[in-house]
């Protein structure tokens, strides 16, 4: 092998190595320019005045800036679409690793397979022409309304919950199944006793990515929230989550007013590395009490 | 057993049932609605047609052509970086701080939200790099978006081939850059071409990104410099500001039609892929 031969190996080596360093030279110009473009409207308006403001009215001639209802609705909506998506879609993923027979099975994961690839602004408009006016119609009020985002989140994340739970749920060994049943268990205490905590992290893992979907929605969400910027008193009044906020003003927006849609963008992303690792904790906890329950298993199949 | 543990187990059973279903439902419920509503709707002329609200002309071959404008450049882009990227990982790095810098840096960017990613194009390629509202600062943008997954299934198709055909090659007196380049990546090739589909259809099912970065503009792209609407930016105006039930609905399904055939293809080629097991 000839020296310019190395040194060539060496070169492409760097190339490499220079191209999976971009994915970490994005996220530090992700992380700055939003910093540096937000920023300054959040230190003139005030870090409290901007996250606990209740105001938020950018254009008039005594503007004011305060994102708190808009938080509100971010969380709240998120809170209630994992609340309404979660136990329905631990139920199908259960139904679909461990109860239904397996030709049914096999005709319905295309299908959750097919739907958790369908564009958000799809179902934006389908939760805007058939969830909007049903609302409307049966609980009254305008039907642009938290109900709506609510609703309308929990259907986006199913299928992302119930293809990684049950994915998890299948991944579940055989012998610790067959060891419930061989103590007398039904079929139903092994799901719940035996099962579903086995695949904890798996499932809980689905939950993170359906919050993060969930938080971070923008164009699905702006055609059913109604985007007025208050506090809901009920589940049928209009919000407008931080999303909504940045696209629905970008594009008129003054350059301080820009900077504060930045702002809200930052407080966004803290929101959700918050999430994180809130869960990145939870989870650790769990998987170690799986951890502990792999070794004896192990044993005892070897033995 | 006492006969009431088999009543809750039936009790429990039914319920499972019952929630699925729901789920299930509902999600049939939005794919009924999309083909009921959009399939009287599409034309010949609907989709190779122009579009212009004020002369109340409906076609959209300008967004199908601005749509897959992006695709490409996005994969051109995303690609190249991201399966050398995914080769330093699987070949070349080893456990230290720089291949955790690496895998942080990338399960971060997998968790941003698509708006954070826009306003960055925005700011970023749009303004600092002066490339205006263009095919190129989307493509860009969405590259840095989908570059997270390329590089995940790429890794995970590379450290699927053979232990046995690397060390044969090496021992054959290979380079290491030789057995990569002739050996491993084309053993690989099938499921980093699966993965670049699966691409294909997140790239055009983005609606946020795009819209901060690629305009709004429903001409005929002339070049990678041309602003343009994508379909998805299309289906989101026409549903915030027309209110036009009939195009809005032929779009959405085909966008969907679309990305199902897309994932159709990636299901059958990943059949075979597997059963050769490489």
């Amino acid at each position: 092998m000839g020296i310019t031969n190395r040194k060539w190996e060496k070169a492409v080596e760097l190339i490499f190595l220079f191209s999976a360093l971009i994915s970490v030279f994005s996220l530090a110009a992700i992380t700055v320019y939003l910093f540096a473009r937000g920023f300054p409207a959040i230190r003139e308006i005030g870090a409290i005045n901007f996250i606990f403001g209740m105001e938020w009215n950018p254009t008039a001639d005594n503007p004011s800036y305060g994102i708190f209802p808009m938080i509100y609705a971010s969380a709240a909506s998120t809170a209630g679409a994992v609340i309404l998506s979660v136990p329905v879609g631990l139920s199908a993923a259960v139904l679909l690793a461990a109860v239904a027979p397996s030709c049914l099975a096999n005709l319905i994961r295309p299908c959750v397979d097919l739907l958790s690839s369908i564009p958000s602004v799809v179902y934006g408009y389908f939760g805007l022409t058939v969830i909007v006016p049903l609302i409307s119609e049966y609980l009254g009020g305008p039907g642009n309304s938290l109900l709506a985002v609510i609703v309308l989140l929990a259907v986006m994340i199913l299928p992302t919950i119930i293809k990684i739970s049950e994915n998890s749920l299948r991944a579940v060994p055989v012998e610790i199944i067959r060891g419930s049943y061989a103590l007398g268990a039904t079929k139903t205490e092994t799901i719940f006793k035996v099962m579903i905590p086995a695949a904890g992290t798996g499932i809980l893992s689905s939950i993170i990515l359906g919050i993060g979907r969930a938080v971070g929605e923008t164009m699905a969400v702006i055609l059913v929230c109604g985007n007025a910027v208050q506090i809901p008193r009920s589940v049928l009044d209009m919000v407008r989550p931080m999303t909504a906020n940045i696209a629905l003003e970008m594009s008129y927006a003054d350059p301080f007013h820009e900077s504060a849609l930045f702002g809200t963008g930052i407080v966004l992303f803290i929101f959700i590395a918050a999430v994180n690792i809130i869960i990145n904790i939870l989870s650790g906890r769990i998987t170690g009490r799986n951890m502990s329950v792999q070794p004896v298993l192990k044993n005892r199949t070897e033995g | 057993m006492p006969s009431w543990r088999k009543y809750r187990d039936y009790a429990v059973k039914t319920l499972i049932w019952l929630f699925a279903s729901a789920a299930l439902g509902f999600l049939f419920w939005i794919l009924s609605d999309l083909v009921v509503n959009g399939l009287p709707n599409i034309s010949f002329d609907f989709i190779t047609g122009e579009y212009n609200e004020y002369k109340g002309i409906t076609g959209i071959a300008p967004m199908i052509v601005t749509t897959l404008w992006i695709i490409s450049v996005t994969l051109i882009v995303s690609g190249i970086i991201g399966v050398s990227a995914a080769v330093y990982l699987a070949e070349y790095s080893k456990p230290g701080p720089t291949a955790r810098l690496i895998r942080f840096a990338l399960e971060s960017l997998a968790g941003i939200p698509s708006i954070i990613y826009g306003l960055f194009g925005y700011v970023f390629f749009k303004n600092m790099l002066k490339l205006g509202f263009s095919i190129l600062s989307a493509s860009l943008t969405l590259a840095v978006m989908v570059l997270p997954f390329i590089i995940g299934s790429t890794e995970i198709a590379l450290r699927n081939v053979n232990r046995l055909y690397r060390d044969g090659s090496l021992a054959l007196g290979a380079t290491k850059l030789y057995t990569v380049v002739n050996l491993i990546l084309p053993c690989a090739a099938p499921r980093i071409i699966t993965a670049m589909l699966l691409a294909v259809g997140r790239i055009a099912g983005e609606t946020a990104a795009v819209y901060f970065t690629a305009g709004t503009v429903y001409r005929y792209p002339e070049g990678i410099m041309s602003s343009g609407r994508t379909l998805s930016v299309h289906i989101y105006m026409l549903a915030k500001e027309t209110g036009n039930r009939n195009e809005t609905y032929a779009s959405a399904l085909l966008l969907v039609i679309f990305i199902s055939l897309i994932h159709f293809i990636v299901n059958a080629a990943s059949r075979v892929i597997n059963a050769e097991k490489i």
